[in-house]
């Protein structure tokens, strides 16, 4: 019997979510699907081929899409890293040092960059890099990519953290291991799902990022968002699809990694 | 300073503010070498408290906590030769229950070797060997309470500290597990230190106990001592069930004093210091030792009608109402041998007590 307010019972509510579905997923089933296209039309089906995914990585375009690919996962991995860490710190200090006078405003300082206009950010960072005349290039990229990956990498540490009461640590300090140890010993490992999200989030996030990226980097830098859209602006060929789902196959690949950690881990205890 | 072996915790003058809120106030005591100690109270009376800052996690606003006569108040929880074993157990999730058991012994610097040994031994004492592979989510409520106490008991500590640990526990295991409990702290010789709100556990299972109310210590004393000679009114009315009346003092003899009854009706009770005549006071009369009879059997005795009978299972409560309106609650052991005999609402009976039966309290 369904209960008396059961949202399926509402006129529409069908309708409507099929509705969201298809705007959300028809524009990438299409790109997946076209990416297998025999034909260089992009809108014509003529069978099913592997021809663009071979001309990605031996096409005249291959030499550039390598490099921006391979530049793309390096900023990807030393952002996501190295964020993962300082969220991980920033974590640690706003909840497991008491309550302390300006808590809430490090908390906001730390989340609010995800509420900026990226736009207003890019511009920022990159009026900031030539303040400090710092040269344009893979470093400027990488410290763009650590500086706005921390927040997203802030969220599910933090969220996890405060699911971790204060007494598992208070209970090692009890059996007396020093501060830090509780830390290692037993803050950091039921801390991980919440780490690994944060940093696959992270990963995620500074991968797929164009318009801070399009700003800071140096001429002839390249990553793969940007590259793309170098491609993209010549005009659509199919081995865009299959670059695109690609990309797609591996942002899939890296949050099922993220979901079964969290799921072993509430299979094995809280 | 305290020197004395004898006693294992003294806490001296404790005061604790949580900012303008002051949790304890000036608590004195000393929990003796190799003794089972209950702190029993209300719910926010500040027991946990108290326990906290003797494991270290709360620094004491004022005052001093000696161990075995050495100052350890300033001390981190680390360095703190105690244990504790938390009301939530605190078992680590991600840690086998072996690990769990070795984890203190570790953090002290022994072996992996001799801590797997040592946590083993302490499984076998609490009956959960088969169990040292599981994680702590795979076993029952009582098996991870048992876990908790063999955690805490592994790194052989000077004073066990437990907080409510029996509370989540039903109340057929909450009995087995206070009998274990009383059996691990004879076998051990280990100072324990147990906190609970529930007045009953505390009697059956301690040596001596610290009755506490809104941060006060209101009594300290063997389980007999508090309940038969309660020192106060909010002691006596925590302590099991009694009935609180209100009576004037006539005159005071000695230990005993004569009262009387709001209507009138005169009692002797035993009294306490700074009592005097003519003062109006609490008495304390616990159920069990009133009995009712068809007819007054001494000059004491008080006549009333009997409102309703509560059948309790191995007692019987009869709730009398005296003429002029107190009520009183009799219990009488629900057996067939006593003189035991339940009288129906609205019979009129008399009410007996033992001498001795009735006592003064101060407020
Ligand atoms: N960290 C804290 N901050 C402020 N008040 C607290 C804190 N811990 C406990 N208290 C207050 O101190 C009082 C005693 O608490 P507690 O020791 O936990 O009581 P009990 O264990 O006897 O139930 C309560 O009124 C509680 O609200
Ligand atoms: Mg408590």
């Amino acid at each position: 019997m369904a209960k008396p307010y059961d949202l399926r019972r509402y006129p529409g509510f069908f309708g409507i979510t099929i509705l969201c579905l298809v705007i959300l997923y028809a524009p990438l089933a299409v790109v997946a699907v076209y990416s297998f296209n025999a034909s260089p039309s992009i809108t014509i089906w003529e069978g099913f081929s592997l021809r663009w995914y071979v001309d990605v990585f031996t096409g005249p375009e291959s030499a550039k899409f390598k490099e921006a690919a391979w530049n793309s996962f390096i900023i990807a991995i030393a952002a996501a890293t190295t964020a993962t860490v300082i969220a991980t710190l920033a974590a640690t200090a706003v909840l497991r040092t008491g309550k302390f006078r300006l808590r809430t405003l490090s908390v906001g300082l730390i989340s609010l960059p995800l509420m900026v206009p990226e736009i207003v950010t890019a511009v920022a960072t990159l009026i900031f890099f030539n303040a400090i005349a710092f040269e344009r290039g893979l470093m400027t990229i990488l410290f763009a990519h650590i500086t706005f990956c921390i927040p997203f990498a802030y969220m599910p540490i933090s969220a996890r953290m405060q699911g971790i009461e204060a007494s598992y640590e208070q209970a090692a300090m009890d059996l007396y291991a020093t501060k830090r140890q509780a830390f290692m010993r037993i803050l950091m490992p039921l801390m991980m799902p919440g780490i690994v999200s944060g940093f696959i989030l992270a990963f995620i996030i500074s991968l797929d990022d164009f318009i801070i990226t399009n700003f800071v980097k140096g001429a002839g830098v390249e990553t793969l968002p940007t590259a793309i859209f170098g491609a993209v602006k010549q005009g659509i060929k199919p081995n865009i699809m299959a670059i695109s789902t690609l990309l797609l196959a591996v942002s899939i690949l890296m949050v099922a990694f993220s979901w079964l950690i969290g799921r072993r881990n509430q299979v094995e205890g809280r | 300073m305290p020197q004395d072996r004898e006693i294992a915790i003294e806490v001296q003058n404790a005061v604790k503010h949580y900012g303008t809120f002051t949790a304890l106030k000036t608590i004195s005591l000393s929990i003796r070498d190799n003794e089972f100690f209950t702190l029993l109270g209300p719910s926010g009376c500040g027991k946990t408290t108290l326990l906290r800052m003797i494991a270290g996690f709360e620094d004491v606003t004022e005052g001093a906590i000696y161990l075995y006569g050495d100052e350890i108040d300033r001390l981190p929880p680390h360095k703190r030769p105690v244990n504790t074993v938390f009301q939530n157990y605190a078992l680590f999730p991600h840690m086998t229950v072996l690990e769990n058991v070795g984890f203190g012994l570790e953090m002290l610097g022994k072996s992996k070797a001799e801590a797997r040994a040592r946590a083993g031994e302490v499984l076998e004492m609490v009956r959960l060997s088969q169990f040292a592979a599981r994680k702590p989510s795979q076993l029952s409520g009582g098996q991870q309470q048992r876990v908790a106490l063999a955690r805490a008991l592994a790194p052989r500590p000077k004073v066990l500290l437990l907080d409510e640990p029996l509370s989540a526990l039903d109340l057929k295991l909450r009995k087995a597990m206070q009998v274990e409990l009383k059996h691990l702290q004879r076998e051990t010789g280990i100072t324990f230190i147990f906190v609970t709100h529930d007045q009953a556990e505390a009697l059956t299972m301690s040596d001596r106990i610290a009755v506490m109310s809104e941060g006060e210590l209101q009594q300290l004393g063997e389980a007999r001592e508090i309940y038969e000679r309660p020192r106060n009114v909010f002691v006596a009315d925590f302590i099991g069930d009694t009935n609180l009346m209100e009576v004037t003092v006539d005159k005071v003899e000695g230990s005993r004093a004569q009262c009387h009854l709001g209507g009138g009706h005169k009692l002797t009770c035993d009294s306490v210091d700074g009592i005097g005549p003519g003062a109006k006071v609490h008495m304390s009369l616990r159920p069990e030792r009133l009995f009712l009879s068809a007819d007054p059997v001494e000059a004491e005795s008080l006549s009333g009608t009997v409102r309703e009978t509560i059948y309790i299972g191995t007692d019987i409560a009869t709730v009398v109402e005296l003429e002029d309106g107190p009520q009183f609650t009799i219990r009488s052991s629900n057996s067939t041998r006593g003189n035991a005999r339940v009288f129906e609402a609205g019979t009129p009976v008399a009410v007996n007590m033992e001498m001795g039966a009735a006592r003064l309290l101060v407020d």
